[in-house]
């Protein structure tokens, strides 16, 4: 996994609650049996027409929001499907961090284990970000991970949470299946009490 | 001190737990399906890993395998791959599979309760959210992303941190007509699709202690569609009843064993949830979803709502959209809507229990000329059952279509579909958008209202159904 310490990216608002997996990568896409590949699928119904061409009124294809790294969404964003294709799709699209109100449980679980940054923060902080990227073509934000900011151009910065061992992975980009492993004999006695 | 039932598993499954350190959560059966599992497997290969307890590891063939005629070949080729390589891989790493010509084939949901391999008190991970079915025996179940499953796979172990627990006891009894689906609907309507979040929910009261396990799981397998870790159900004479004699249950003296350890896995009396919610079983009316996500629901007396009515900006505008997809006009009465499809399955309704109450609905009766339904069987030993019973003879005689098991039209990944603009009546467990197919309509029902649906060719209130 690629380690995550800074970024500084172009902001583009979602304006939807409750974005589920299928919405993100629809079903037709999980026949693949690689890890690469999804990025061009991302959002498949809501980015492309009938015939296959883009859909010039989703925000993702707006030309000011092109090279967008940073997505910015309503709450309950990744629900459903436990589908790790969506994270995937997300970061092969060229998503370092996504900020919204909050989570789904298993969505945010896969997003750490592929080098993604699930923000949250207050809904108020979330509206008047995502206003922001509207009214200022190119905006950007910066992400301090080390100090658990999201840090705007005016120098305004808000703080995020994050579990403690959730940023060692992402700041070491550490293979956790290593680490568990380092504690094999533990597992070996729990198997054999 | 006293504790809930999710803390007792949650303990007992410890492998490593420092204050300063992410504990390490033992896992004791890990259920393999085709289509999140590829990138797992590669990933062992890619770091020269094995799989350390392939006897723990089960796998099936499900989400998108044909229902139609076994004889003939998968016209889906990229489909075939998949399942080619889910054989290839348990071959390899030696994992036990219940492959597309097994007799065990089926959900991946259906045939765990079903084999005796789900049992009180076990971790129980699949690569599918709904893994939370499982929580009806008194399991700890729940869904994780591929590269979990790669984790469990190498160290039959996750890195897990400990969640919360939610109480949401239903006392009172269920009128008749309204059945575990409504229950589960009626609650993720009153909390939300992420009322859940963050927390482990345990079903308790007296409406629940009366369902079957069957119906427990249908409760259990939608916790997710709450945004829950997991559901679950504490286990009671009603859970060993029907694991005794199971294929892999522990037998005589080992299951009497076995059965007073499950004893002492409900919740303490006096210990306390994190949160909880009380409702009454008696105030429950047959849900029907009209919107696009599990949380847009109302009682089939209802009608389609007024984005207008919304608490806030964002769920008007999440109404708007919804309405617009699903074209549904605010105001209209629910047994006003006519459909399309019908889809009778999914791992939240095939078993055997869901086919006898559609069955009994269909009987004598005959699906409506404006209407195309199918009856999909969660396995292949349900469907054997049904046909002992005559019960796919009544669906057939109906104009019903019987088919061969698995996911089917729950998620559109094999050949079964909504067409586009298609609404569809349907006892799975989503109704997002595309979800059956791209286009298409669903609305969540029970059983009994799809089949009584299929006969009206529109929604109708199974309670005055004649």
């Amino acid at each position: 996994m690629d380690a995550f310490k800074e970024h500084v990216g172009r902001v583009v608002p979602l304006d939807r609650i409750n974005v589920d997996t299928d919405q993100i990568i629809p079903k037709q896409f999980l026949k693949r049996i690689e890890r690469t590949g999804f990025g061009e699928f991302l959002f498949y119904d809501w980015r492309y027409l009938e015939n296959g061409d883009p859909n010039p009124e989703f925000v993702l294809n707006l030309p000011r929001y092109a090279g967008a790294s940073i997505l910015i969404a309503g709450v309950n964003f990744g629900c459903g499907s436990s589908r790790e294709h969506a994270p995937w799709a997300l970061q092969q699209y060229g998503f370092k961090a996504i900020l919204a109100p909050s989570f789904a449980d298993i969505f945010r679980n896969n997003c750490y284990k592929n080098g993604i940054l699930p923000i949250a923060l207050p809904a108020d902080v979330i509206t008047s970000l995502s206003q922001e990227a509207r009214d200022t073509e190119g905006y950007q934000l910066m992400i301090d991970l080390e100090q658990q900011s999201v840090i705007c151009a005016d120098g305004t910065a808000h703080n995020f949470e994050i579990g403690d061992f959730e940023k060692y992975c992402l700041l070491n980009g550490l293979d956790e299946i290593g680490w568990t492993l380092q504690y094999e004999a533990d597992i070996a006695v729990y198997e054999n009490r | 001190m006293k504790k809930t039932m999710y803390e007792k598993i949650w303990e007992t499954h410890l492998v490593r737990a420092s204050a300063d350190e992410v504990p390490i959560l033992y896992i004791d059966t890990h259920l393999v399906h085709e289509v999140t599992s590829p990138q797992a497997f590669e990933g062992l290969r890619l770091n020269n890993r094995k799989v350390r307890r392939p006897d723990l590891t089960f796998a099936t063939m499900d989400h998108n395998v044909p229902t139609t005629d076994r004889a003939l070949p998968i016209t889906d080729l990229i489909a075939a791959k998949q399942m080619e390589t889910l054989a290839e891989n348990c071959s390899e790493f030696d994992i036990p599979l219940y492959d597309i010509d097994s007799p065990e084939q089926g959900i991946v949901h259906v045939i765990g309760p079903e084999l005796g391999i789900t049992l009180p008190g076990k971790t129980i991970v699949c690569g599918d959210s709904h893994t939370s079915t499982h929580g009806a025996l008194g399991a700890l179940a729940f869904g994780i992303g591929t590269s979990e499953i790669e984790h469990v796979l190498a160290t039959q172990c996750l890195l897990q941190q400990e969640s919360e627990t939610f109480e949401i006891r239903i006392d009172g009894t269920l009128p008749y007509g309204v059945t575990a689906k409504d229950i589960i609907l009626a609650i993720i309507g009153h909390i939300g699709i992420d009322g859940g979040n963050g927390a482990v929910v345990e079903y308790t009261g007296s409406a629940i202690r009366a369902l079957s396990i069957e119906e427990r799981m249908t409760v259990c397998n939608m916790s997710i569609e709450a945004g829950a870790r997991a559901g679950m159900i504490a286990p009671d004479d009603t859970t060993y009843e029907y694991i005794a004699g199971k294929r892999f249950a522990p037998k005589g003296e080992a299951f009497d064993a076995a059965v007073e350890g499950w004893k002492q896995l409900p919740t303490d009396e006096d210990a306390t949830y994190d949160r909880t919610l009380q409702l009454d079983a008696a105030e429950i009316a047959p849900q029907v979803t009209w919107g696009t996500n599990p949380g847009m629901v109302t009682d089939v007396t209802g009608h389609v709502p007024d984005p207008a009515d919304m608490a806030t900006v964002d769920e008007k505008t999440a109404t708007e959209h919804a309405l617009a997809y699903m074209d549904l006009k605010p105001g209209t009465p629910i047994t006003d809507i006519p459909v399309d499809r019908v889809f009778i399955g999914s791992c939240t309704n095939s078993r055997i229990s869901d086919l006898r109450a559609a069955a009994e609905v269909a009987k004598g009766r005959k699906v409506a000329d404006t209407v195309s339904a199918m009856v999909v069987p969660g396995s292949q030993a349900v469907k054997r059952q049904a046909e002992a019973e005559g019960l796919d003879e009544i669906f057939r005689a109906a104009g019903f279509e019987w088919r061969e098991a698995g996911c089917s039209m729950c998620l559109g990944m094999n050949p079964d579909t909504l067409l586009p603009g298609q609404r569809c009546a349907s006892t799975s467990n989503r109704n997002f958008e595309g979800r059956q197919g791209k286009g298409g309509r669903t609305h969540l029902v029970s059983p009994q209202m799809a089949a009584a649906t299929a006969v009206t060719g529109r929604f109708v209130d199974i309670r005055q159904f004649q």
